[in-house]
């Protein structure tokens, strides 16, 4: 097992090499010289844009540049925003909290929608709830997540008046009022991947319910429910909770939108306030760790899948 | 057509068998008819659209709908109605612009790295690997911001990102044609490779392309709505559903309607987009049949 995970680690690192590489590459994109956005009113001097040039390193050559930008990045410096001047890790690990605040709760409430109405839909297979739930589950992937969250403010908040329609209060600060400003914000998200859920979990019970395991569970006489709530689904839970792993790093791409609709001050703001101010570390910065979580999700999906599936665990 | 008739007729070939598979689905048909509609409203927006998208009027600045006005106007007084018929140019353009040009990129590159093997394989593999643990949105967005906010950088922006699906699905199908028999013939009887992958992989990668590109383009119209939307595609005053979107929520209190309409036409063409893409899968593949 800790030969395959080192293997494991090791095909991470070239994925992770070549997407720094295709991150730095983002620069060379941009329109326009960054050393003249820097400069603003400066930007006639010649002097003082060789010395942004210099201090950034702009005047060397492209490599070099990379394997510098990496060296910093390896040991957490992403640069400092040319907007509000602070390191870029800082802005980011000021606001990853209020994200995995949000991302958390959108998971939990994706597994409280989507398990359950995969296994009703696996449970009732071809019959009316079956279609009903797989109609339920396109319609959620056909929203867009950003139109679901205006619907929402103007349902919830504009005419019902039950929860303000933006705002962020921390977790740590008043509970109460921070899930009154979160839950609608995280079930738009959860919303996303509650349908992909669902497909994984009505396909991992229907692979379950075929099993020897259940024919002998019925055979011994045992309750449908209990066949089918403790035999299948504890089985089947498998896959789904390692794909579930996978598709926390989508929750991050949702929160973008999300979090720009509901005013909310996470990791997706900030990029987009980047975006906007053409803040160009901070969006490098932010697509950079988006991209190490999302890989080692992915890994931690694949070591909990052989974690608690033992027949793989001397494979 | 006597039954005599029937049974020493030849085979139905496998275009006419997906044909008439694709037809029995009826939500797929449904959605081919969604769709059908809307790329007309988008060819033919002049003649449906009942007002100038981009007139507006200090008159008519957010009237709810009513008879003149279906969808209500917006806050410049701009009919939301022919905004609606003119965004649908946007994002059709958009999803199928975006696909189109990820295939060409995605296709040649994954038939090359699948067919070559090697070095080249690898390269292309990684590549298109670490880029898809980018999620979507956030490559998308990043490479748009970069690019510059316009139309034609958010689909250049969308194309790119959605390309390394389709180089792991061609190098998937020529790995696995590279090691049929026939290809072992084809190779025997002194064909280069680049004419088995013309002539002998790609047109066993179309109907699985075709599938891909269909719901490749569901998840490029939300894209090209979300850029929009945050400004980094459409721009104004042309319109967008994105962007009329966008305008729509700083107006929720006062013009509700701004709101609803371009969305819900988000939703269904999106949704149309991906129930033909499940009929052409359970029509073109057999093996994937999910029910």
């Amino acid at each position: 097992m800790a030969v395959w995970l080192l293997r494991r680690i090791g095909q991470i690192i070239p994925t992770l090499l070549i997407l720094s590489v295709l991150i730095f590459a983002l620069q060379q994109l941009m329109p326009g010289d960054p050393a003249l956005i820097l400069a603003g009113e400066e930007r006639g001097d010649p002097q003082v844009l060789a010395q942004i040039r210099a201090e950034l390193f702009l005047d060397r050559p492209l490599p070099e540049q990379y394997v510098r930008w990496l060296w910093r990045a390896l040991q957490g410096d992403l640069g400092f925003s040319w907007r509000i001047r602070e390191p870029v890790a800082v802005l980011i690990l000021q606001k990853l909290p209020v994200t995995l605040q949000l991302g958390g709760m959108a998971f939990v409430i994706a597994c409280c929608i989507g398990v359950p109405l995969g296994v009703l839909s696996a449970v009732y297979k071809g019959r009316w709830p079956d279609v009903l739930v797989n109609a339920v589950a396109l319609a959620g992937i056909s929203t867009p997540n950003f139109w679901l969250g205006i619907m929402l403010i103007l349902l919830v908040s504009v005419n019902l008046g039950w929860l303000p329609p933006s705002g962020y209060v921390p977790l740590f600060e008043d509970p109460w009022q921070s899930l009154k400003t979160t839950i609608m914000p995280a079930f738009v998200l959860g919303n996303a991947i509650s349908a992909v859920l669902m497909r994984h979990t009505r396909a991992a019970m229907l692979n379950a319910l075929s099993q020897d395991y259940v024919r002998t569970a019925r055979a011994k006489g045992l309750g449908e429910r209990v066949v089918v709530l403790k035999h299948a689904l504890r089985n089947a839970l498998v896959p789904v909770v390692t794909l579930g792993a996978i598709e926390l790093g989508r929750l991050l791409a949702g929160a973008v939108l999300t979090e720009q609709i509901f005013t909310i001050p996470g990791f997706g703001k900030l990029i987009v306030d980047a975006v906007f101010n053409r803040d160009y570390p901070v969006v490098q910065g932010v697509v950079m760790v988006v991209a190490v979580i999302t890989v080692l999700l992915a890994l931690l999906a694949d070591v909990i899948y052989l974690l608690v599936n033992p027949r793989l665990r001397h494979a | 057509m006597s039954a005599t008739q029937a049974r020493v007729a030849p085979p139905e070939s496998p275009f006419r068998r997906a044909l008439r598979q694709f037809f029995r689905h009826r939500l797929a048909v449904f959605g081919l008819v969604v769709v059908t509609a809307f790329v007309a409203a988008a060819v033919f927006a002049p003649l449906l659209a009942p007002y100038d998208p981009l007139q507006t009027s200090w008159t008519l600045v957010r009237k709810a709908p009513s008879a003149a006005h279906w969808f209500g106007t917006d806050e410049n007084g701009r009919d939301v109605l022919a905004r609606v018929i003119y965004g649908a140019r946007a994002s059709l353009m958009a999803g199928v612009v975006a696909v189109t040009l990820a295939a060409l990129i995605g296709v040649p590159l994954g038939l090359l790295a699948g067919l070559s093997g090697g070095w080249t394989e690898t390269i292309i593999g990684r590549v298109a690997d670490a880029m898809l643990a980018v999620p979507f949105l956030i490559l998308a967005i990043a490479l748009a911001a970069f690019l510059g906010p316009a139309l034609e950088n958010a689909m250049l922006a969308i194309a790119i990102t959605a390309s390394p699906v389709f180089v792991r699905l061609a190098r998937g199908m020529a790995l696995e044609a590279k090691n049929t028999d026939w290809a072992e013939a084809a190779r025997a009887l002194g064909n280069p490779p680049w004419r088995l992958a013309l002539v002998h992989v790609l047109p066993n990668i179309i109907p699985p392309l075709m599938v891909q590109a269909t719901l490749s383009i569901a998840e490029a119209i939300i894209a090209e709505a979300s850029l929009s939307f945050l400004g980094l595609g459409q721009q104004p005053p042309s319109p967008s559903w994105g962007s009329m979107l966008n305008s729509a929520q700083r107006f929720l209190t006062q013009a509700p309607w701004m709101a609803i309409y371009p969305g819900v036409a988000i939703f269904l063409v999106v949704l149309a987009f991906n129930l033909v893409g499940d009929g052409l899968r359970d029509a073109l593949d057999p093996r994937s049949q999910r029910r």
